[in-house]
């Protein structure tokens, strides 16, 4: 009671900002609920199962569901997706387990984790069926594309943000003149470049694939933002903390691996992250060169004439699943930034 | 003869147009204490830091212990190593504990196994009566305690130069006695020692020999007694009248 008049009706004008504030809930609250929940339709064949009732039809992405996860990806297949997914999961959740070193799960995760993952996608090895990448799709092809994406730019953003302040002329030029030129482009004509263009100046013959291609590309594109705000925690280093390192002998890698990055990139989670949710959203473009990621297959599905009218629901969900996603890594940099806390 | 341990020949360096060290001849003999001082702006910092490389010359020789600083990296590494360094500011690492900041150097530069290097820094935290802070974090400690750390730090590399550049200046009153208490110890045990300070009781009691410097130019070198007794220059006696 006294919380609810201390901040709610301390004044007689806050009283009334209050008051109308629950009224406009009161109007929308009600309505969103019954369409979400109470009046929605759960299960049918097709949009006509949806008609008698006034709500949501959660029948389309009930019906859909496995092609929004897996895309066009065979269903004798799927096994192997779940599985490489599981198996990332047990790998990141040795990060919790007491005594297992840290460095041993990061080293298992960044080089034989990513080679078994994408035998296990494509196939065509270990008697494994092949499967083109054009069938990949649905969520877990956003989250092939985003997590590479994000381990593939951070160190390279890194070493950018590293070599843009370098003292060797040509290391520097080098980074500034990539950086300045991917991030004066947009990310779609990077992404048509490196799957339209890019073919026409190979010799004829070679040819490597538009999954591939688009990965590149996005972490490239990537490694450029990621650079940039590496480079605003490195500007806030103290010059004495690489001075002190060198006077006791450590070289430049040391100095900055043991000293400096690790100041540096804490101060620039906030940063880190902005980064990878862009990242993570930022995956929907690769709809424009033929790739049905999340948002693209469910786009898709709106279209089929027996799900004519459910859009809504469609985006509902899309908007759903990428904010879960996004949130959850908001929250993970929030514990990350206060287990690193050491008060200075 | 006493083995040369600092050599500097001609020593001539520039920040663009302006001309920061001129000339400097110094030569600093194993176990000899040296103190700095001098006006602001008169090129005493970055004449010491021009000693382990923090600061290039660009002209002259700098000769320490028998390797002369040049461009090669491994040169400069070799020097860094015996050679440690106080600065103003402490320039404790935050990120690490105040164990983990003492160790760091021995483990990745020396290759020590991290038990003797534990070892090793409490000891030297021990000397300099802060083991019980091991640890803590260095945004936890006073500055006097800071500066103590710093000094146990550059120990653990066991160097065969300290090298201090002004290491009470940025302290509170109360705590600079037991930093000058810790580095009048240290000179006391032989260490080679160049402070920069303007500390002049601790000049008169540890200081083998005194240098002014002002504009660049090392102005006045000799023992403190005839320093602080009849300054040769007119400069110099201006300096100390107007500082004592």
């Amino acid at each position: 009671m006294v919380w609810l008049r201390r901040n709610l009706f301390s004044t007689p004008f806050n009283s009334g900002l209050t008051l109308l504030t629950l009224y406009l809930l009161w109007l929308a609250i009600p309505p969103i609920v019954d369409w979400l929940f109470l009046q929605a339709t759960w299960s049918g064949e097709s949009r006509a199962a949806c008609e008698p009732n006034e709500g949501a039809c959660w029948a389309f992405i009930d019906a859909r569901f496995n092609q929004f996860i897996y895309g066009l990806y065979p269903s004798e297949a799927q096994w192997r997706v779940d599985l490489a997914f599981i198996l990332l999961g047990v790998l990141f959740a040795g990060f919790f387990i007491p005594g297992v070193r840290r460095s041993w799960i990061a080293v298992l995760i960044l080089i034989p984790y990513p080679l078994v993952a994408w035998i296990l996608f494509s196939g065509g090895s270990w008697g494994l069926e092949e499967i083109d990448t054009a069938q990949w799709g649905g969520l877990f092809l956003t989250l092939v594309i985003a997590g590479v994406g994000i381990t593939a730019s951070f160190p390279l953003g890194i070493l950018l943000a590293l070599g843009r302040r370098s003292n060797l002329l040509v290391i520097r030029s080098i980074s500034i003149g990539f950086i300045e030129l991917i991030r004066g482009v947009p990310l779609i004509s990077v992404l048509f470049m490196a799957s339209v263009m890019l073919p026409l100046f190979l010799p004829e013959g070679v040819n490597f694939d538009k999954l591939l291609r688009a990965l590149i590309g996005i972490s490239l594109f990537q490694a450029a933002y990621m650079a940039e705000v590496v480079r605003g925690g490195l500007q806030a280093i103290p010059k004495g903390q690489t001075e002190a390192a060198e006077s006791l002998g450590l070289g430049y890698w040391r100095t900055m691996q043991l000293i400096i990055l690790p100041q540096a990139l804490k101060l620039v989670i906030p940063g880190v992250v902005n980064t990878f949710i862009a990242l993570f959203k930022d995956t929907t473009l690769v709809l424009i060169i033929g790739m049905f990621d999340f948002l693209g297959i469910v786009q898709a599905a709106t279209t089929d004439p027996n799900w004519l009218g459910t859009a809504v629901e469609g985006y509902v969900f899309c908007a759903a699943v990428y904010w879960l996603f996004c949130f959850s890594m908001s929250r993970y940099s929030v514990s990350i930034e206060r287990k690193l806390d050491t008060g200075h | 003869m006493e083995t040369k341990m600092i050599e500097m020949k001609g020593v001539n360096k520039w920040y663009g147009d302006f001309h920061v060290l001129k000339d400097i001849n110094l030569t600093v003999k194993k176990g000899e204490r040296l103190v700095v001082c001098g006006p602001s702006g008169s090129g005493k910092s970055t004449m010491i830091r021009c000693i382990n490389r923090l600061e290039e010359h660009q002209e002259g020789q700098i000769i320490v212990d028998g390797i002369e600083l040049t461009d090669d990296l491994n040169h400069i590494e070799n020097v860094r190593r015996e050679v440690g360094m106080i600065f103003q500011h402490f320039n404790l690492f935050p990120h690490l504990t105040i164990l983990e900041n003492l160790m760091l150097a021995p483990t990745w530069v020396r290759k020590m196994p991290r038990r003797e290097a534990e070892e090793k820094a409490l000891y030297y935290l021990e000397r300099v009566k802060i083991a019980d802070q091991a640890l803590k974090f260095p945004g936890q400690l006073s500055g006097g305690q800071q500066q103590r750390v710093a000094i146990a730090r550059g120990l653990c590399m066991e160097p065969k130069i300290m090298l201090f550049d002004e290491p009470t200046s940025a302290l509170d009153p109360e705590m600079i006695k037991e930093v000058l208490d810790v580095m009048t110890e240290l000179a006391e045990e032989g260490m080679t020692m160049i402070c920069v300070t303007h500390e002049m009781g601790f000049a008169k009691t540890v200081a083998d020999c005194m240098i002014f410097m002002d504009q660049g130019q090392i102005v006045e070198c000799s023992p403190p007694a005839e320093f602080f007794e009849n300054p040769k220059s007119e400069r110099t006696q201006l300096f100390l009248s107007q500082i004592l």
